[in-house]
């Protein structure tokens, strides 16, 4: 029943800097099915953002393979890649990166009309509520706090319907009752609505609410003993 | 429309920026309008006061044409004299409809414009001069009495100038001669306008120039016997023959080079702008480097991120020009008054011509600047990697 929605073999990110060859990513083979809620985990440095950004389509890879949403996309354009994203992934950013001369509101409603989407003001109205901010609609991102600036966030990322959502150590500049809200909130959609959800993040205590927990080092995928976290 | 709103908030966020960088945009469209509207009137006003000198060529004395130009169009200083049997041998001449003998003469005066001193223009006519100038009307009183009464008629602001209505005295400095006002016209929109004029006898008697001109009108019978009419005068060895269309010629020659200089500045002020746009444009596009890869993230393509800084930019433009077009019309009567103080001769009438066609040329060609300012910063914002944008921060 499940489909693998991102599938990735022997995958490598490798960027050149002028000494030497880093391998952000090494060779790494993962498969994430739908309706999955997936923690990477690992220290900074261990290639969670790098292959959070592969698999959503915003980094081009060096080699191996990549399928999302059932799609090839490894020798993929940037350019294309564009379309891929709006079809169905979205991101939340450790700092937010709402646009901070928007409202609440139009932040939400930013992806809705950039893939030419109708009826953008009730859908960000609705996703808006579910996130439990509908008071808080005409606020702009520096009259909220950090935990509702999350909330904006993700109700951007909802707003288009997505299949895929990609937290990038969302709980980062949260306090502890903020992190745990939004963890709850990943929950609660991963239940409710089968969203898959890959989080980075090396808080192990919220890592482990995941179903899945896939631990990185040095761009590898590692056994859970081996993991420093630990 | 929503692309107007993010464009218009990013140009809010920095209020004083913009305002700054439309302020330099209103300010190169207000000299861009200026000057064209100068341009536009300089020419109808001169081809006005041609159109009314009534005659088609006028004859003076040997001389610089600049010079004898200038006389004709305003009379002028350094007038050089000819003698009267000039006019015997025109008025004979089969070809000519119409003739009109002056003689010009300015005279200092230490009590014009409140005290700080000017010249006021004297010419002796006779009736010809009417009849070359039928527009020439009489406001009050009416022709002199006799053709060397001690009488003047005052052109329309000559009389407001001088604050003289009919039956009033006027003094003439240095000539020690006290004459009557009969006639004041109407206003012409031309030179006339300015100028005391009195029976030609008595100009000569008063300035001691019996049996001199400065110049004599000539209307032909037709205007196709003009070359033929000046070859004929042109072996009279003491004058020269002036055409209209000489003089149109020569005055546009005058203004040429400082109309060179002027278009100059403005294009150089319009390139300025250009590139302050530019500069400011492309500087927020850098400050939002983080933004405009998280609008790439979220879905918008290299278009909508090319768009909404081309909107921006626009904008500025927009606001700039009209800003820079109010600025130019607010400004126009002290762009005329320098205009004045500074060339040789400015014809009457409105010398800043402001047409409609005008605002909305200089409207599109501020929105054709503000597309060519965005181009570059645009290009810029979008073809920033997504990826790349977002992690400067970090």
């Amino acid at each position: 029943m499940a489909y693998d929605i991102i599938k990735t073999e022997n995958l490598t990110k490798t960027y050149d800097l002028t000494a030497e060859k880093i391998h952000a990513v090494n060779g790494v083979s993962l498969n994430i099915q739908q309706g999955d809620f997936v923690a990477l985990m690992g220290p900074s440095g261990s290639g969670k953002t790098t292959l959070l950004d592969i698999m959503g389509c915003l980094d081009r890879i060096s080699s191996g393979k990549l399928e999302v949403l059932g799609k090839d996309v490894s020798g993929v354009k940037e350019n294309a890649l564009v379309n891929i994203r709006r079809r169905g992934i979205s991101f939340i950013f450790q700092d937010f990166l709402l646009i901070s001369s928007l409202t609440a509101l139009e932040n939400v409603e930013l992806p809705l009309y950039f893939s030419r989407q109708a009826q953008e003001r009730s859908k960000s109205m609705e996703v808006l509520k579910k996130v439990g901010l509908a008071h808080r609609i005409n606020h702009l991102p520096k009259q909220l706090s950090g935990g509702e600036r999350q909330r904006v966030a993700i109700a951007r990322a909802l707003a288009t319907s997505p299949k895929i959502l990609l937290a990038d150590e969302p709980t980062g500049n949260l306090d502890t009752k903020s992190a745990q809200e939004i963890f709850s909130l990943f929950k609660k959609l991963n239940k409710e609505e089968n969203l898959t959800i890959i989080v980075a993040t090396h808080n192990p205590k919220l890592g482990s609410q995941a179903n899945k927990i896939v631990y990185l080092q040095d761009g590898k995928i590692i056994p859970k003993e081996k993991s420093s976290l630990n | 429309m929503k692309f107007f709103i993010i464009a218009f908030k990013n140009l809010k966020r920095k209020k004083i920026r913009s305002v700054l960088t439309i302020g330099g945009v209103s300010i190169a469209v207000a000299v861009l309008v200026s000057l064209l509207a100068f341009d536009a009137g300089y020419q109808e006003g001169l081809s006005n006061d041609i159109d009314k000198m009534g005659y088609h060529v006028l004859v003076t004395a040997k001389g610089c044409p600049y010079e004898a130009a200038t006389l004709m169009l305003k009379g002028g200083g350094g007038l050089r004299y000819m003698n009267e049997d000039v006019y015997g041998k025109i008025v004979d001449d089969p070809r000519v409809d119409m003739v009109t003998p002056q003689l010009v003469s300015t005279v200092y005066n230490q009590e014009r414009a409140d005290g700080r001193g000017g010249f006021a223009m004297y010419m002796g006519i006779e009736e010809s001069f009417l009849k070359l100038k039928p527009w020439n009307k009489f406001k009050e009183g009416e022709w002199f009495s006799s053709a060397a009464a001690d009488e003047v008629i005052m052109g329309y602001e000559a009389a407001e100038v001088e604050q003289r209505a009919v039956g009033d005295k006027i003094f003439i400095p240095g000539v020690e001669k006290i004459l009557i006002v009969k006639g004041i016209l109407e206003r012409t929109g031309t030179q006339d306008d300015g100028v005391i004029f009195m029976p030609l006898k008595t100009a000569q008697g008063v300035f001691g120039l019996s049996g001199k001109l400065t110049g004599i009108g000539v209307k032909l019978k037709e205007i196709a016997m003009l070359s033929e009419f000046e070859e004929d005068l042109y072996n009279e060895p003491a004058i020269q023959v002036i055409s209209l269309a000489q003089v149109r010629g020569t005055i546009l020659n005058l203004i040429a080079s400082a109309k060179v200089m002027a278009n100059s500045v403005a294009i150089i002020a319009i390139f300025i702008a250009v590139i302050g746009v530019t500069n400011t444009i492309l500087m927020s596009v850098f400050e939002r480097t983080r933004e405009i890869g998280v609008m790439k993230a979220i879905g918008a393509s290299r278009m909508d991120i090319f768009r909404i800084i081309w909107i921006e930019t626009t904008l500025i433009c927009i606001f700039g020009g009209i800003f820079g077009n109010i600025l130019a019309i607010l400004g126009s009567s002290v762009v005329e008054h320098i205009i004045r103080q500074v060339l040789p001769y400015t014809p009457g009438g409105k010398l800043v011509l402001i047409a409609p066609s005008l605002l909305i040329f200089s409207f599109i060609a501020t929105i054709v600047m503000g597309l060519i300012a965005g181009t570059y910063p645009a290009l810029r914002a979008s073809s920033m990697r997504p990826i790349e944008a977002i992690r400067t921060g970090d």
